[in-house]
């Protein structure tokens, strides 16, 4: 205890990287679930059913699927660099993560702020820093195979992240201007207030142009489809990681989705105020709509335990509606102490916490389901109509965005401050 | 030794590791590798000097955008291992431009006010913010930073010129 008490800032570090590590990962395996479902029903099929009850336990048959394949090298490949690249790539994409503060910072534990790792002052520039090396995992990964398919995948996909790099930076100054920080947390907070009481004062609503020029370039970005040409399996193959097997490829296949999650966390905080709420404060009843959620989830669950689900998947799907009614239980009693008048200082920092978590991950997987939703409608770009895209198009529509944003700013600026 | 020196000898170490890895590789990716370590090592040296914003900027545009093109350009002519050569003479001539480089840092180093002021730590190392950067760079200095712009544009232009087919 008294090293705890000594050290708070290594303690708790350590704690929030270990929850925040196993949270990533869960949720990477089954953002692969989501997206093979959601695929399927596009498709009208019905996906993954057999492992667990809807196919719930698949991404862990997945992961040790990978786990026991054989890991093959190929020998006339790079043996360091061919081992380095996934590395770099997932390494990345996580430290990425680390940056980005997931709710308040008036929560604290022992004087830290509890919902970010790491709290830097220009966290966006540095955020970038860390996802512009990105590319490198992919383009050594190609080359370092020394096979054809795999050198073609890491050339487009390196061509390709570098065009879109710089429509995703340009789209991102138009936020900057408004925010007049680089600090995520100062960013969120000048989102605050409504626009007539009611409409969020989130920058979608004047960067509405940079909004869709940053989420275009950041499916480019994190090569999906309809950009997935580094990785186009009807003319490469699997692109840069044809070659890779077991769990170097589980490797990739973890940083292109933990790259998913940072874009879209990156697009919640720019765009969708992060962890505010759409209503304003005085409408207490939003205190309910996480516990509420979860409780018409768990219901949801039960009535399909009891008719629709047979043997095993039975009781696994018991076990899901449990944990359901759980977290609605966990996430309705603080909101349920907060209208007596007497209620302690803590109950109403908890709301705080439960609020803010609910909103940044509800903003974050409706990203994602828009990202799903893109993958199963959209066919894929021709390299050369990418390029041209790219450079002739969201380009210039982005840096036109950022001048028309800035002589708008300068217009208000000249007339007074109001 | 404090945390922060040790930290200083580790990564000032591995930058001059990489350098001399840029030089030594047979292989040009390794060698373009290397230079990313090089920069990237630079980068938590201009952390440990208090200078966030440059260190970002110093991955940003050197790993994340100069070098990644310098891998492309490697891939892209799929170029071989590199041919040695015999010992250049102009090596002799980089050698002592090397040496008096050196020396003048020493001599700074240990006779300048500053450098004598950071080496027996009298001189705190300033943070600087990168509001007070952005001051300095757009107020005191937009002169020579938009000169700088335009001579950016004139190599781009030049650039283009040079790739562009003959019709």
């Amino acid at each position: 205890m008294e090293f705890i008490s000594q050290h708070p800032v290594l303690v708790v570090s350590i704690v929030k990287i270990a929850v925040l590590l196993f949270v990533v990962m869960t949720a990477l395996a089954y953002l692969t679930w989501l997206e093979r479902k959601v695929i399927a029903h596009i498709q009208a099929r019905w996906g993954p059913y057999y492992v667990g009850a809807h196919g719930l336990l698949q991404p862990l048959a997945d992961g040790l699927k990978f786990l026991f394949k054989e890991d093959v090298t190929p020998p006339v490949s790079d043996r360091l660099v061919y081992t380095l690249a996934p590395f770099l790539a997932l390494s990345l994409a996580l430290t990425a993560i680390a940056l980005i503060p997931f709710g308040p910072p008036s929560v604290t534990l022992l004087g830290q702020p509890l919902f970010v790792v790491s709290n830097i002052d220009i966290g966006l520039i540095f955020l970038f820093a860390v996802t512009s090396m990105g590319v490198y995992g992919v383009a050594l990964a190609g080359w370092s195979s020394n096979s054809k398919y795999p050198l073609m995948g890491g050339l487009r996909s390196s061509a390709q992240m570098i065009s879109y790099e710089v429509s995703l930076t340009i789209s991102v100054v138009g936020v900057l201007l408004l925010a007049g920080t680089l600090d995520f947390n100062g960013i969120i907070e000048g989102q605050s207030g409504y626009y007539l009481h009611f409409i969020p004062r989130w920058h979608i609503v004047p960067q509405i142009v940079g909004f869709l020029c940053y989420l275009t370039a950041a499916i480019a970005e994190t090569n999906r489809i309809p950009f997935d040409l580094p990785e186009a399996e009807t003319e490469l193959v699997a692109g840069f990681h044809t070659e890779y097997s077991s769990f170097k490829f589980a490797m990739f296949f973890m940083a292109e989705y933990a790259n998913m999650i940072t874009v879209s966390c990156l697009a919640t905080i720019l765009f969708l105020g992060g962890w505010l709420s759409p209503f304003p404060d005085s409408w207490t009843w939003q205190l309910f709509i996480p516990g509420a959620g979860l409780l018409a989830l768990g219901l949801y669950c039960a009535v399909d335990t009891a008719i629709a689900m047979r043997g095993i998947a039975r009781l696994q799907f018991a076990v899901v509606t449990l944990l359901c009614l759980g977290g609605a239980v966990v996430c309705l009693a603080p909101a349920i102490a907060s209208l007596s008048a007497s209620a302690p200082v803590w109950v109403a920092t908890v709301n705080t916490a439960i609020q803010g978590i609910f909103w940044f991950v509800t903003k974050i997987v409706a990203i994602l389901f828009f990202y799903i939703w893109m993958r199963g409608t959209l066919p894929r770009f021709r390299y050369d109509q990418l390029m041209s895209f790219g450079w002739k198009l969201l380009l210039p529509v982005s840096l036109a965005n950022l001048v028309a944003t800035s002589v708008v700013m300068l217009y208000f600026m000249m007339k007074g401050p109001g | 030794m404090s945390l922060p020196l040790i930290v200083f000898l580790f990564f000032a170490l591995l930058a001059v590791a990489g350098a001399v890895m840029v030089i030594l590789a047979r292989e040009p990716i390794h060698s373009a590798l290397a230079l990313v370590l090089v920069m990237v090592a630079l980068a938590v040296l201009y952390l440990l000097l208090g200078a966030e914003f440059i260190a970002a900027v110093q991955i940003i545009v050197y790993a994340g955008a100069i070098m990644v093109l310098f891998v492309f350009v490697i891939m892209l002519l799929n170029m071989g291992l590199e041919e040695r050569t015999n010992f250049s003479k102009f090596a002799y001539v980089g050698l002592v431009a090397a040496f008096a480089l050196l020396l003048e840092a020493a001599h700074w180093m240990f006779h300048s006010s500053v450098g004598a002021g950071v080496a027996n730590g009298s001189q705190p190392v300033t943070a600087f913010s990168t509001v007070e950067l952005s001051k300095l760079l757009f107020r005191s200095y937009l002169l020579p930073f938009e000169a700088t712009s335009i001579l950016i544009l004139i190599a781009i232009l030049g650039a283009l010129v040079l790739a562009r087919k003959e019709e």
